[in-house]
């Protein structure tokens, strides 16, 4: 039985087609349809309600050695109200998950994790927790919503002081008042645009999703759904969990090395990640030069040779072409190699081409 | 949800006309471009390629998915709506203008409804 987020009223009422997803029912998209809500979100605003994902809160004298441990990157020299992006990695170098890691301050930690795994993650790090420290399940209590778009910062700011709002790119303040409700926000998003994410209590959700909603109207502002959040973070080459990443493929094979720190202390993972160099595969851009749209494994030739699978596809609305992720050796992985997908039975053009497709 | 009532529809969203001459169009319902989202690709059959109804004629795809298209008839292929191809979107805009191909030497048909029955059958899907 999948559950609801705070939200669920406001989507039904918006008229959005509601689907179960990760164990919730979500709006795919709102009338306006994936494409309008994906170009709103490049060209003004979009409003996303991401309640569904888990909230996990790490705190104690031992919380940092933990993370540490549990996580690939590296949380030692952060500041009181930074983000930092991670993959969490199994024994083998694959992936339990990519998340994010808010420092609250010395011993208090919130990290987000996928919906999808959001158990398997808390029971993985659970297991693995050692010294003084305690780990929180919040996820039911809290409702998250993200503000993208290159005029969100505009529409935030109709509802709270400029000095409030979180300055640099993965950084946030707690304790934000946005008309009343209280508010965790930070400068992070999964669109490739400039953008916030708001976490609150689930009591006020509504309130805070109605007063976005009301800000941004006239500024374009479009509430948009899961199909959009899913062409915006492929145009803009973000890796979703489950595709670019899973328990067999890891981040380094992903192209994630910034958030791998293999020169700090032993953690879960190190040793599987060092066994897989050199890599034996690399995530790569496919853009369609023939006719089509390439989806999620479909098989990629080169001559009759099967060279690799896609992870995801789909057709990009503003770059206006189809676009894919997929995996292939880094031989065959030169910009400008030609290969062909095999799109049920036809062969679709494609070559290799840089990533991110879009950037802002 | 608009049904013109000089279509036949089949069970499978398609929607055809068929012309005095024993000819055919085929297209998708208003019903079927709604619930697919905004599309972006068509994939058709070629002029002379043999239809058997029940089967898939080609294939559209939304944003988010591909789904086939079958044919209501038997026969072939007279022409194609090459329009399309550059402009997959006028299926949202105009689902009976938009019409996929036309089919000629019709010599089967699905089993095919009126306005009124397919009418039904959508308000029971949603």
């Amino acid at each position: 039985m999948e559950r609801k987020t705070p939200l669920y009223d406001r989507h039904v009422a918006l008229g959005g087609k509601i689907v179960p997803f990760a164990g919730y029912l979500l709006p795919v998209q709102y009338p306006a349809g994936v494409i309008a809500e994906h170009m709103a979100v490049r060209t003004a605003a979009g409003l996303f309600d991401v309640s569904h994902m888990g909230e996990l809160v790490f705190t104690g004298p031992d919380a940092l050695d933990n993370l540490n441990h549990l996580l690939t990157n590296d949380f030692t020299n952060m500041y009181d109200g930074q983000v930092r992006y991670s993959p969490m990695c199994n024994e083998s170098g694959g992936c339990v998950d990519d998340l994010i890691v808010y420092k609250v301050r010395e011993g208090v930690y919130l990290v987000v994790v996928n919906a999808a795994n959001r158990e398997k993650d808390a029971a993985w790090m659970a297991a693995r927790l050692t010294g003084d420290c305690q780990m929180e399940d919040r996820s039911d209590s809290l409702a998250q919503v993200a503000l993208q778009g290159p005029r969100a910062k505009e529409i935030l700011l109709r509802l709270l002081p400029e000095e409030t709002l979180p300055k640099k790119y993965y950084s946030f303040v707690r304790e934000a008042d946005v008309s009343g409700v209280p508010c965790l926000i930070s400068r992070t998003g999964y669109t490739g645009e400039l953008g916030y994410e708001l976490y609150c209590a689930n009591a006020g959700a509504e309130k805070l999703w109605d007063l976005l909603l009301e800000a941004g109207r006239d500024l374009g502002l479009l509430p948009c759904g899961l199909g959009a959040r899913d062409t915006l973070r492929l145009e803009a080459a973000m890796p979703l969990y489950g595709h670019e990443l899973t328990e067999d493929i890891g981040p380094l094979e992903a192209g994630l090395d910034f958030a791998v720190k293999l020169g700090k202390p032993d953690f879960v993972g190190k040793a599987g990640l060092e066994a897989r160099l050199p890599l034996q595969r690399t995530r790569v851009g496919l853009e369609v030069t023939g006719r089509g749209i390439v989806r999620e494994h479909q098989d990629i030739y080169i001559g009759d040779r099967l060279a690799g699978q896609t992870t995801s596809g789909t057709h990009a609305p503003f770059l206006g072409k189809a676009v894919a992720m997929a995996y292939l050796s880094p031989e065959d992985a030169a910009l400008g190699t030609a290969v062909e997908v095999d799109v049920r039975g036809r062969r679709v053009p494609c070559k290799v081409v840089d990533l991110p497709f879009y950037k802002q | 949800m608009n049904t013109p009532e000089h279509l036949r529809y089949t069970k499978s969203h398609e929607w055809v006309l068929f012309a005095g001459d024993g000819t055919a169009k085929v297209g998708l319902t208003d019903h079927a471009q709604e619930a697919l989202g905004d599309l972006v690709f068509v994939n058709l059959p070629e002029v002379g390629d043999a239809l058997t109804c029940g089967e898939t004629l080609g294939d559209v795809e939304s944003v988010k998915a591909v789904s086939d298209i079958y044919s209501p008839v038997t026969g072939t292929v007279k022409a194609v709506n090459e329009d399309l191809l550059d402009a997959p979107e006028s299926i949202n805009a105009d689902p009976y203008g938009a019409w996929l191909v036309e089919v000629e030497g019709i010599t089967g048909q699905e089993e095919l409804l009126d306005a009124a029955a397919y009418q039904a059958l959508c308000a029971q899907e949603d």
